[in-house]
């Protein structure tokens, strides 16, 4: 079975939104209508976004590290919103995992949003129907691109290829080795809807230097310089290397 | 969340609707087996009438909460795995059932029109109101699990909700009745009137369990698990956008905490003490033989419904969504 999903890699994200724009950009030329803005340079802007990065501050200053934190439908494995849709307009791809919604049976209810917990999905406040991240499922599957290109917008996008993408049950995929080899996670797994998407942690490489590493233990009597050249019959360290 | 003032509506007049029809119906079988003084079929005729002209007020209210209402027909294909799919199949055959219920009565028609011969008065009707209480308690069950189904909105995921739900129209419902029995059948006041001193006092002791379950609720997702970092202090510095979004509006009451706690003193005054005090004036003045105390148990309902539309309004309000959780700071 297969399951697309997204690898974010919050330890490379800076948080520069282009994943935000090309998703918007790619998703309201589409064919299925227009995300609808309201007041694009009003005083109160509003729309509808599929993609969202914000911004979380971890500590107190001055000892704080920020993560930049890209938000889009996690697509789970067992999506909440879809056994509450009372038409069955929101729906998951048994072929590929991903959860869609078909705008022309969806009646606008919000019982879905109500029913995600990480409050993935909103509605057209003009089409009034409920809309969210596909996975660019219009471009992931159009022959017509060269394979390379066969990616969701927001993954060609992202300058730092914080995003990867790819098939999470296939074990040798590079979604699922970034999961597994870099500690890749799901969000609130406390409600057991086993999101596709994962996260790899901010991760630090630090050296680590043991004191002794810093004396020399073969100089005991700590006099730096060219050591004299012991004689051959002379004991060493270590019988080997005096030579 | 933020309160749809079209599922306020819906939820308090079909439960009054519900609760109505259970009350006509308690009243005809106590009557059946002569505990109560039967009714002509007027009685159960207009009551039907009333109990349908709630229903219908409040399918009216639900449509204004959908995006696409010419699409709602649609919503009755789902019935296996959501209870909104399944409310939309059981309250068109609530009111159907009422329907029945009242026509039967009106034409006066009994079992006799299909060859069977009882010696109970009004069998027929007696049939078709079973069912109808099974269809109004089915209702009360779909109505209470929407919302008592979504188990990470914690304040829902209880079975209180669906007996609150059950409780609330019923006592609605009956007091209702109590008012109409006044212009209509005296004979039933009392009977009524008991009724909903006893449904009410029910609800009481459950909706307060609830507001204390709801109080000691510790949220079981944190911005820890939310973003996935363990740190003991994270604090969002941007949502994404400075303007409103849907995550926004939708899942914020937006209201001051002085009036949102507030409401919750006004819906407790106004749905328990206060009718329960109309009704006992109401009861005192009949006694005495007075007409004025059918208005008396007319305002006792309308207090009553004015009560639960605030505590429909906080009931919504006061589920916290975890969502919420990614939306607390604009910039």
């Amino acid at each position: 079975m297969t399951q697309l999903a997204l690898v974010i890699d919050l330890n490379v994200c800076v948080g520069c939104h282009a994943c935000v724009t090309s998703c918007k950009e790619w998703n309201t030329s589409g064919s299925a209508g227009y995300m609808s803005d309201d007041r694009p340079y009003g005083e109160d802007p509003t729309g509808t976004f599929f993609n969202r990065v914000q911004t979380f501050e971890c500590g107190e200053f001055p000892n704080t590290e920020t993560v930049h934190f890209p938000k889009s439908c996690l697509h789970c494995e067992d999506p909440p919103c879809v056994p509450v849709c009372p038409t069955g307009a929101s729906y998951k791809r048994p072929e590929d995992g991903i959860v869609l919604v078909d705008y022309d049976l969806c009646i606008g209810c919000k019982y879905c949003s109500w029913a995600c917990p990480y409050g993935m999905r909103e509605i057209d406040e003009h089409q009034k129907v409920m809309k969210k991240c596909t996975l660019c499922v219009d471009r992931i599957y159009d022959m017509s691109l060269d394979e390379e290109r066969r990616k969701p917008a927001c993954v060609l996008a992202c300058p730092t290829s914080a995003r990867l993408f790819g098939d999470v049950h296939d074990p040798e995929s590079e979604v699922s080795i970034a999961i597994s080899e870099s500690g890749g996670y799901a969000l609130m797994p406390e409600w057991g809807t086993k999101p596709a998407n994962h996260y790899l942690p901010r991760r630090k490489t630090r050296m680590k230097i043991h004191e002794d590493e810093l004396v020399r233990a073969d100089n005991p009597l700590k006099k730096e310089g060219k050591q004299p050249k012991p004689k051959i019959t002379d004991p060493s360290l270590d019988d080997v290397t005096s030579w | 969340m933020h309160p749809a003032f079209s599922v306020v509506f819906l939820t308090t007049l079909i439960g009054a609707g519900q609760g109505l029809f259970l009350a006509l119906y308690t009243a005809q079988s106590y009557a059946a087996v002569k505990l109560l003084p039967a009714q002509d079929s007027r009685f159960y005729v207009l009551g039907s009438v009333i109990a349908v002209a709630l229903l219908v007020g409040g399918l009216i209210a639900s449509f204004f909460h959908l995006g696409h209402p010419e699409r709602a027909w649609r919503s009755a294909t789902r019935w296996r795995t959501s209870w909104l799919s399944r409310e939309v199949i059981v309250l068109p055959a609530m009111l159907g059932a009422v329907v029945a219920y009242g026509l039967v009565h009106w034409l006066g028609w009994d079992l006799s029109i299909v060859g069977i011969k009882t010696q109970v008065p009004g069998d027929l009707t007696l049939i078709i109101g079973a069912g109808g209480t099974l269809f109004a308690f089915a209702l009360f069950l779909c109505t209470g699990m929407i919302y008592a189904c979504i188990k990470f909105l914690q304040e829902w995921a209880s079975w209180l909700t669906v007996v609150n739900y059950t409780l609330f129209g019923g006592a609605s419902g009956f007091l209702l009745a109590t008012a109409y029995a006044a212009y209509m059948a005296p004979e039933l006041v009392k009977f009524y009137a008991a009724w909903t001193a006893v449904i009410t006092a029910a609800v009481f002791i459950t909706r307060v369990a609830s507001l204390i379950r709801n109080a000691r609720l510790k949220p079981t997702s944190t911005l820890q698990t939310a973003i996935g970092v363990r740190h003991q202090r994270i604090s969002q510095k941007s949502q994404g956008f400075m303007g409103g979004s849907f995550n926004t509006r939708e899942f914020f009451h937006g209201v001051k905490p002085l009036l949102f706690k507030s409401i919750k003193w006004v819906f407790l005054v106004l749905v328990f003490p206060l009718p329960m005090l109309l009704l006992w004036a109401g009861l005192s003045l009949y006694a005495h033989g007075q007409e004025q105390g059918a208005y008396v148990f007319s305002a006792a309902f309308a207090v009553q419904y004015v009560g639960l539309l605030a505590e429909r309004w906080f009931f919504f309000a006061q589920s916290n969504h975890p969502q919420n959780l990614y939306y607390q700071t604009v910039s």
